[in-house]
């Protein structure tokens, strides 16, 4: 940010970010979801309960101005023009991988690659990285907890490739069994591919611990970090990971806008993602050059309002800080769990170790399918989500067909996780008596 | 309590059908047969039907598991069948589509589908209308199946 008018936030907007970006010892939910105003909307009747957070976050007022200011006042194509508001796009585009640089511990900004989304830095790293460095018979080694995105494209590549994919298997509770991963890590692992949090289930993953595994065996270290990332402190070397993907839009900001990291000598080593302008040096007829990392796999203009607003999302979780994001959801967490465990007919999927559970509560009701509880829920305001998650192996391994998921963020209180509890109660009366 | 639309949604019947499902199980002699799968929500059916000579449903009978709305609509669907010819049956489940285009109860008497009409608040929940359409389409698939043996079509377009 150069330019003195990205600074003037507008008065109220500015002042009401500044009242909750106070840190953990300061911390009042009431004054963050003064900063949400959709969670004032009334759903069938009744105030809001948005408990589906796994799925999107909410955005908080400073995103959605930042959003309307870059097009209201700035709107430029970045990387060509001479002109003050080329510059001032840029300069604020170009900010924000500074600013997602320093919130993931990486060393350089220039490892901050902008894509769409974590299913499309995941398959970027499966169309270079992989593509590059992988040959039949090698072996990646991803786990049954994965969300549908880290599945397909190895499945993909394995097909194209030859290549050979294993699974670590998830144990009932919803962890990993780490003894048979122990055994699957081996000289023939390439790659391992681990979710840093179960989206289905709210699991959080020892990553470090498989990531020294698999780096002893030479491979390299992909974390999917799209449950991880908005919800725990992650710092990139202290996960131990080579590779690291999220998304902006479950972690405040806006939807279209997802991050890779990667560490820098592999991103040199790459070869590009898609062509286009912007990725390149030069163009003859007969061929071209590659422009530098990050640019290189940024191919075409790239979504500069939603990085740009993306950037404002770092600076409201930054400033309440990441430790102090996780100790409410877990706050919140524990409370629903023990409130929830009395629901006639509930089973609760997930660790019984709180101290590895991530602020997502995934559940069923005897004889009671999840498209019912979240039918009936959304009558009492509460959403949740109802399915699979995009996560059918973990379901599979449970041997039943959805859960259904409630999960928590900044914003949300026990009051909601009462309403939640409440309306759970008045499923099993509404369906009670239903054969199993 | 759930409001109005809720109670539209689910109604007595249908709760009844989803509570004491009727035609549930397998039959011994089904000379048609189909699967059925919203991969999506988890729902899955499987519809065997013995068909006679003179193109009547003899015998009908569904199994698999789902919510409370695909139950439901696939055993209502088999009361509503059973005795009915193929013709009969096929022609029902275009009145069914129909009403959950529309979300209104057939107009004319020899549309009429009794109980299922209750389904038709289904139509207000767009994302439901897969659940209770599941059970036609397959029964659709299974009777349009020219084979004796049974035949097995999976929905995943769906």
């Amino acid at each position: 940010m150069t330019s003195n008018h990205m600074h003037d936030h507008g008065g109220d907007v500015n002042h009401v970010g500044a009242d909750a970006m106070t840190g953990i010892r300061d911390w009042n939910t009431e004054s963050i979801r003064r900063d949400f105003p959709i969670l004032k909307r009334e759903v069938n009747g009744t105030r809001l309960v948005y408990l589906d957070n796994a799925a999107t976050s909410q955005k908080p007022v400073q995103v959605i101005a930042e959003l309307t200011r870059y097009y209201r006042d700035y709107n430029a194509n970045i990387h060509r023009g001479v002109h003050t508001l080329s510059q001032e796009a840029t300069a604020a585009y170009e900010g924000v991988r500074e600013k997602i640089a320093r919130f993931i511990g990486a060393k350089r900004p220039e490892e901050i690659i902008f894509t769409r989304n974590t299913t499309e830095a995941i398959n970027l790293v499966a169309h270079t990285w992989a593509r590059a460095n992988l040959q039949a018979g090698d072996e990646i080694l991803i786990s049954e907890l994965e969300h549908h995105s880290n599945i397909v494209p190895w499945q993909m590549l394995r097909d194209e490739r030859g290549i050979v994919l294993k699974y670590i298997p998830m144990l009932q509770d919803g962890t990993l069994d780490m003894a048979v991963a122990r055994t699957l890590i081996g000289p023939k692992t390439k790659l391992l591919s681990i979710t840093q949090m179960s989206n289905a289930l709210g699991t959080i993953i020892p990553v470090r611990e498989l990531a020294d595994l698999a780096h002893a065996q030479g491979a390299i270290v992909l974390v999917d970090g799209a449950q991880g990332v908005p919800h725990l402190a992650t710092d990139v070397t202290a996960i131990g990971a080579d590779f690291l993907a999220f998304s902006a839009h479950k972690m405040l900001g806006p939807t279209g806008i997802g991050v890779l990291w990667g560490r820098y000598a592999l991103l040199e080593a790459m070869p590009p993602f898609m062509g286009g302008g912007d990725m390149i040096l030069s163009v003859t007829m007969e061929q071209s050059t590659w422009n530098d990392v990050p640019h290189k796999f940024e191919a075409g203009t790239p979504n500069i309002a939603d990085t740009i607003a993306f950037g404002t999302a770092i600076d409201y979780l930054s400033a309440l800080g990441m430790d102090a994001v996780h100790q409410h959801e877990s706050d919140l967490l524990g409370y629903a769990l023990d409130r929830m465990v009395d629901v006639p007919g509930i089973t609760i999927y997930g660790p019984e170790d709180r101290s590895i559970r991530g602020g997502v509560l995934s559940f069923s009701l005897d004889g009671i399918h999840p498209h019912d509880i979240g039918q009936v829920l959304d009558s009492h305001g509460v959403a949740i989500r109802a399915g699979h998650h995009c996560a059918q192996p973990v379901m599979a391994c449970l041997e039943i067909p959805a859960t259904a998921r409630a999960s928590f963020y900044i914003y949300n209180t026990r009051e909601e996780v009462d309403v939640l509890v409440d309306a759970t109660r008045e499923v099993v009366r509404f369906f009670g008596g239903v054969h199993a | 309590m759930p409001d109005a639309a809720l109670e539209d949604l689910y109604r007595e019947i249908l709760l009844d059908h989803y509570r004491n499902p009727r035609h549930h199980g397998h039959l011994d002699a089904a000379n048609h047969k189909a699967d059925g799968a919203n991969p999506l929500c988890g729902d899955q059916i499987t519809i065997e039907a013995t068909v006679n000579a003179d193109g009547r449903i003899e015998d009908i009978a569904f199994s698999g598991a789902g919510c409370s709305i695909s139950q439901a609509s696939s055993s209502m669907m088999t009361v509503y069948v059973a005795g009915h010819t193929t013709a009969e049956a096929l022609r029902a489940v275009e009145t069914f589509q129909q009403m959950m285009l529309t979300g209104e109860a057939p107009s004319t008497a020899e549309q009429d589908l009794g109980d299922i009409e209750a389904l038709a608040g289904v139509a207000k929940f767009p994302v439901r209308v897969k659940c209770a359409s599941l059970a036609w389409k397959t029964l659709q698939q299974a009777l349009q199946s020219q084979t004796a043996a049974a035949v097995t079509t999976d929905e995943r377009s769906e």
